[in-house]
């Protein structure tokens, strides 16, 4: 297979400007006997660098799935069928002064080499169950040093003494000891941490946080979190930040894209999102976050119905049975398309689609409805 | 670890007397003893013995004490570390199985590595390679070789390589080696018979093995740890040999410990047909005729081997397995 590279050397200046990762209309299907699930369904986002990108939704909408297509990783069964990643990749990995190349990570082979050596040097996953993540039989160091090893020239020594920095630089104490023990003899908190200096340990530009604070208690959660905000800034690292707790993201993102069924519902700012939200999903779900101003023993509202089963998606758009702004002939005969409803806003939904003309009167439309459901 | 070890090799004479017990009221339990069936063999071929000859038959063999005596007696040998005399053979038991030891064990060494070298890649393959023809071939192939009795096997094949190649394939050596003594020769010779018994005893393992890898193995593909190494860069034979695979081999190593003794066993009814000289039919001819000094020992030797190998695959467990280790030490 013939890849193409197209080296790009450009100014430091202008590199702010261009995204870190471009995802452009993914699509990731599992063919399985039963029939075809379209976990992804058209997915598009950019990463910019040093920004934090925070993707949201319910349990099964294809946030994991979206992330395991970038880094091809696929479980077997599942396959991406459509779609472009592109990535602005160092072409010396780890290097922060390295010249650049754009490379279309779907042009890759899963298992070639390029792609294994983009995967842990410069895109790195934050899992989800770092307990589960980590081999009970090795150590946290032995595996730590086997990604430092597979991708930097150092020597054993030498990769070691990295693994220890790293595990200092995420907060943990007594590196040196911690570094041999097992997964298992670390407490919650300290394997969350070892498991972010793995992902550190080759200094990516992007990482991917899988839902990385779902397994931990609260307090615990608000350390880690703190933690890689300081340690994003530190290193100006972009980050995706997957979960389906809003609060999280509120915390977290710059930019949050809302997913649902596979597809994206809305995306744009985190203070467009927070504070003007368009899409009734998104509305919904800030909806039932509870706050300290709500009133106790007071049911939170909830979104009614709960999510499609994969094989059955709804026709239309996917929300529509759920929907409390559900058009009868429209939402379920066609899919909306993502609409940009304010600078760098952009929405899925008719109440805003450009097939009744002009963005505004639509708009005012939504706002009506907003109100109405208030 | 180390006191873990110890405390392990306490249990051992405790655990050899209470197996000593069952062993001698199973060789006990048929009705009559040797002595009866000696007589009927007689009468069968139209001599008898006079009473007075079996009364002091009885007495020399202590055949006329109570059972609990003769138990006690027994045990008293074998701490003094006497195996006691066969009753058919009248030679010492200890010698009788001394001469059949070093092929027992040879052969049940060679079915033994071969049963790992082959399960152990074949089920990696299987497992990695799912749902594939070859991964079908391979399961259709343990099905058959668990289903198959061995001694079956061992039957077919000798029919086989006796009726398309006139070969005889009984025995571990040439007749003109049977009865020389140990040289390269005969060594190169036993090298020459050892492969088709080696496969007949191994084979049912082997299809267990295979099974058991293979399954152990597609639980551990779908760890997260697995996204884990792919997501750092592993590539897949990096991946899955560091990983599932060291993970996979563990409660395989704990199988170890009742396949040692079932090697020795196991191969009884194989033994006779093929006619090897190992323990199994000196144990099978021991049981019919009743020659239970002789039956007693060697199924205590089985006893012995049993508590061995589960030692063994214990103390490889916890080298292999760090939550074991460190929980025992």
């Amino acid at each position: 297979m013939v890849t193409q590279i197209h080296p790009l050397i450009k100014p430091a200046n202008d590199l702010t400007r261009e995204p870190l990762l471009r995802v452009e209309d993914l699509k990731a299907y599992f063919f399985m006997d039963e029939g075809i699930v379209r976990a992804v369904d058209g997915v598009s986002f950019d990463v910019m660098p040093g920004k934090v990108v925070g993707i949201v939704g319910e349990s099964g909408c294809g946030k994991s799935v979206t992330m395991k297509a970038i880094l091809q990783i696929l479980e077997a069964g599942a396959k991406i069928v459509n779609g472009k990643v592109t990535l602005r990749s160092r072409i010396h990995h780890g290097d922060p002064n390295s010249a650049e190349e754009l490379i279309e990570l779907t042009h890759l082979h899963p298992n070639s080499r390029q792609m294994r050596r983009i995967r842990g040097a410069e895109i790195a996953l934050i899992p989800q169950e770092p307990m589960a993540a980590f081999s009970p039989v090795h150590t946290v160091g032995n595996q730590i040093m086997e990604t430092i090893l597979l991708h930097q020239d150092v020597s054993k020594k030498e990769a070691r003494q990295i693994a220890i920095d790293v595990f200092r630089a995420v907060g943990i104490s007594m590196p040196e000891q911690r570094i041999d023990s097992y997964s298992w003899q670390l407490s919650g908190g300290l394997r969350q941490r070892a498991i972010i200096a793995m992902a550190l340990s080759c200094n990516p530009r992007l990482l991917i946080a899988d839902e990385p604070t779902t397994a931990i208690d609260v307090t615990t959660q608000a350390q880690i979190l703190k933690l890689l905000r300081k340690l994003q800034e530190e290193r100006q690292t972009s980050i995706i930040f997957i979960t389906h707790d809003l609060g999280v993201i509120a915390q977290m993102a710059d930019e949050v894209v809302v997913m649902y069924l596979g597809m994206v519902m809305e995306k744009g700012s985190a203070m467009k999102i927070f504070k003007d939200a368009q899409h009734p999903y998104t509305q919904a779900l800030l909806r039932s976050i509870p706050s300290v101003q709500s009133h106790p023993r007071v049911k939170l509202p909830t979104i009614a119905g709960s999510i499609a089963h994969p094989f059955n998606r709804p026709k239309g758009c996917p929300f529509h049975p759920r929907c409390t702004h559900f058009m009868r002939g429209v939402c379920d005969a066609s899919q909306p398309h993502l609409v940009e409803v304010d600078e760098d806003h952009f929405v899925s939904c008719f109440l805003y689609s450009e097939a009744d003309g002009t963005k505004k009167m639509t708009k005012t439309g939504a706002a009506l409805a907003k109100e109405e459901s208030l | 670890m180390l006191r873990y070890i110890l405390q392990r090799l306490i249990l051992i004479p405790i655990l050899l007397i209470i197996f000593s017990i069952m062993v001698f009221a199973l060789v006990q339990a048929p009705p009559g003893d040797f002595l009866t069936s000696y007589i009927a063999t007689l009468a069968s071929t139209g001599s008898s013995l006079n009473q007075e000859t079996i009364a002091m038959l009885e007495h020399q063999f202590g055949l006329d004490q109570p059972v609990h005596i003769q138990y006690l007696r027994w045990m008293q040998n074998l701490l003094r570390g006497d195996l006691g005399l066969s009753l058919e053979y009248q030679l010492p038991n200890a010698e009788l199985i001394n001469d059949r030891l070093g092929l027992t064990l040879i052969l049940a060494l060679f079915a033994f590595v071969f049963t790992w070298v082959m399960a152990i890649p074949i089920g990696i393959y299987s497992a990695t390679h799912r749902n594939t023809i070859l991964d079908y071939l391979v399961t259709v192939v343990n099905y058959t070789g668990v289903a198959i009795p061995n001694f079956m096997l061992a039957l077919i094949l000798m029919w086989f390589a006796y009726s398309q190649f006139g070969l005889s394939v009984t025995g571990l050596f040439s007749r003109d080696f049977e009865q020389a003594p140990w040289s390269i020769a005969k060594g190169i010779d036993l090298l020459k018979h050892i492969w088709l018994p080696m496969i007949v005893i191994g084979l049912a393992g082997t299809a267990r093995l295979t099974r058991v890898m293979r399954a152990n193995l597609l639980d551990e593909l779908n760890k997260p740890y697995i996204v884990s190494g792919r997501a750092r860069g592993l590539s897949e034979w990096q991946l899955v040999m560091k990983y599932p695979v060291r993970l996979a081999i563990n409660p395989l190593v704990s199988t170890i410990g009742w396949y040692l003794p079932e090697l020795f066993s196991g191969s009884l009814i194989v033994a006779t047909v093929m006619n090897l000289q190992n323990i199994g039919p000196l144990l099978l001819r021991s049981l019919i005729n009743q020659d239970m000094y002789l039956a007693g020992a060697i199924l205590m030797i089985y006893c012995f081997l049993a508590i061995i190998g589960t030692l063994i695959s214990d103390i490889l467990l916890a080298w292999l397995d760090p939550r074991i280790r460190m929980e025992k030490a």
